[in-house]
Order: C-alpha cells, then sequence, then structure tokens
C-alpha cells in the first residue's frame, strides 16, 4: 500500500504525477457538450462570413475574422478536447514547441514567396 | 535518500494498473509518444498547406477554386470549383465525430461507475465516432469525385496537384483514424473497455482530435479565404 501523500512532498509529486499521467483531471462530460456547441456556433459564423459579400470585399478584415475564429476553434480543441489544458506541462511543450517551429516555418514562406509581403504593403 | 526512492516507487506501483511501466518522468512512454509523433505531424501538414499557399493563384488555367474561368480553344465556362455547403456539412461531421470521441474517452474512463446511462456507454460514442468519421471520408470521396468530372484531376493544374495532396493526405489520416476506432470498438465489443484501458484510448482520442484541429486549419485557409 502506498504512503499517504501528505506523507513526503516528493512521493505526494510522484504519486501526483503518475495519477495524472494515467487519468488527468478532466472535465465532466457537459463541459465536452458546451464545447461542441460554441465549436459548432464559430464554424456556422465562419460560414456566414463567406456568404457576406461586403464582408467578403474587405479583404484584410474578412481574412483577420476568419484567421482568429479558426484560431479560437484551434486552441479550443486542443485545450479542452485533446486535455493540454490540464495534462502535464512535457505535453505541452512537445505539441507547442514543433507547432511553433511549424508556423514561423510558413509565415516565413509566405514572405518567402511574396505573397505575406504584397499583402502587407512590404513590396511595391 | 533511500527512503525517497523506496516511496516514490510505492507510491508509483499503487497506479501501475493505470499508468504502465515505471519512467523517470512518471508519465507514460506511450503518451510522450503519441505527443512527439503529433508535433512531427504538425510539420507534415504545415509543409503541405505551405506548398497549398504557395501556388494559391498561380494556375495558368482553370478549373479554379473561388473564381469562373472560360476555357479559351472550347468556350467551356468553369464555375468555381469548391462546394462550401458540401464542405461545411463534411466540417461539421467532424467537429461532432471530436465531441463523440472524447465523450467515449470519458465513458471508459468512468467504466466503473455503477451508475449507467448513455453517456457512459463507450460502445456507442466510439461506433458514432468511427461512423461520422467514416461520413466524413464518403463527403470527400464524393468532392473528389465531383471534381474530376467538373475537369480538375491532381494533373489540371497547380491548384488541384496542392489541393489534392493536401486533402488527400488528411483523408488518409482519417481512414487510419477510423480502423484504429473500428479496432477499439471490436476490443470493447469482445471484452468491454476498462478505466486500465483509458490511456489506449486517449492515444487514439489525441491522435483523432489532431485530425480534427488540421481540418479546422484546412477548411479556413483553402475552402473560405478567397
Amino acid at each position: 500500500m502506498a504512503n499517504p501523500p501528505s506523507a513526503n512532498p516528493v512521493a505526494a509529486q510522484a504519486a501526483h504525477d503518475a495519477h495524472q499521467a494515467a487519468h488527468g483531471d478532466h472535465p465532466t462530460a457537459g463541459t465536452y457538450v458546451k464545447v461542441g456547441v460554441v465549436l459548432t456556433a464559430i464554424t456556422v459564423l465562419e460560414v456566414w462570413a463567406y456568404y457576406v459579400p461586403s464582408l467578403v470585399a474587405a479583404r484584410g478584415l474578412f481574412i483577420s475574422i476568419l484567421l482568429t475564429l479558426s484560431a479560437i476553434k484551434f486552441v479550443t480543441v486542443v485545450m479542452f478536447y485533446m486535455h493540454l489544458k490540464y495534462d502535464h506541462k512535457l505535453f505541452r511543450a512537445l505539441f507547442t514547441g514543433p507547432f511553433i517551429v511549424a508556423s514561423l516555418t510558413l509565415i516565413g514562406l509566405m514572405f518567402l514567396f511574396g505573397k505575406l509581403a504584397v499583402r502587407l504593403g512590404l513590396l511595391a | 535518500m533511500a527512503t525517497t526512492v523506496t516511496t516514490m516507487t510505492s507510491a508509483n506501483q499503487a497506479d501501475t494498473h493505470t499508468a504502465g511501466h515505471y519512467t523517470t518522468t512518471g508519465l507514460d512512454s506511450r503518451k510522450i509518444a503519441i505527443w512527439a509523433f503529433i508535433g512531427s505531424e504538425c510539420m507534415l501538414f504545415t509543409s503541405l498547406i505551405s506548398t497549398y499557399l504557395i501556388y494559391k493563384g498561380r494556375s495558368l488555367v482553370g478549373p479554379f477554386p473561388h473564381e469562373v474561368w472560360r476555357d479559351p480553344s472550347t468556350g467551356h465556362v468553369f464555375k468555381p470549383i469548391l462546394n462550401i455547403p458540401v464542405t461545411s456539412a463534411s466540417t461539421f461531421v467532424l467537429l461532432m465525430s471530436s465531441l463523440c470521441m472524447v465523450l467515449a474517452h470519458n465513458a471508459v474512463v468512468n467504466a466503473d461507475n455503477p451508475q449507467k446511462s448513455l453517456i457512459n456507454n463507450s460502445k456507442l460514442w466510439l461506433a458514432m465516432t468511427a461512423i461520422l468519421g467514416a461520413t466524413f471520408l464518403g463527403f470527400q470521396a464524393y468532392e473528389f469525385t465531383s471534381f474530376v468530372h467538373e475537369g480538375l484531376t491532381i494533373r489540371t493544374n497547380l491548384f488541384g496537384s496542392s489541393f489534392f495532396t493536401l486533402t488527400g493526405f488528411h483523408g488518409g489520416h482519417v481512414t487510419a483514424g477510423v480502423i484504429w476506432l473500428l479496432a477499439l470498438l471490436a476490443i470493447d465489443l469482445k471484452r468491454g473497455l476498462r478505466p486500465s484501458d483509458a490511456l489506449a484510448v486517449d492515444l487514439a482520442a489525441l491522435y483523432w482530435h489532431f485530425v480534427d484541429v488540421v481540418w479546422i486549419v484546412i477548411f479556413t485557409l483553402v475552402y473560405l479565404i478567397q
């Protein structure tokens, strides 16, 4: 039988980590359903924006809105459904590290091939 | 020191039934591996998305994703090829499959709960996830087929090449996910998934949610931004 967690702080941390690895402090099913409703609402908003001609015509605003909504959906799924909000920070590092490198590569390539540079007015 | 090590070992052993073998991080190696794999998959999909974005708007001949194109040699008019209503429906289907997956994992974690309810039925949620994943693949097959009928193949232009490669790779990942889910469902039907199997379901769930997250990005960058 394991010692009580309060008996030794190191043992308590080890027990907590082992428990965390196995279970994590996951939200309830109700929270998952609420997150699902939010994700659906954001998707509806994105598709609605696509069909508003005046919004599409305001190119910069349209792209900013879509990218923001997409980023919110991305972060919500990663944090709640993939439990990154509740899991060990090593998992967070394993995901965010490559993700940051990938994002910087994408932005770098966009500059290299002129897409972003033209859009931001950096090139004539 | 010796006492501390002994205490740590016994504390870890208390969770041996769920946490697997002892590791120096206190974390299960399989879960670290799946996160490292997902990190590498981020790189793969970023390269495919980058290629799509770089080639976007550089096709010399149509059909185009958002614009009408008239073939100068035949006079045939090609309408914009992307079908947003159909893709919006398939996006919704994939989002709902993610919800079902997380409910399946939740049901396995709470499998020992004596209170039986729909929300704690892992078989139902695993089956739903697999069905929704297969439905998404059906939408993709319909989309690919209609594109080919409308004159866009992987060899037609730069848009066709980068589009089919990107969405085809994603579809391949969804297919692998559906097979993984069906394997879990078969185990669940055969002997039932217990809380001690929660990690196995968690690994599949992490993969499945990642596939969903990639589609969130593709849907915005490829389909909605004109």
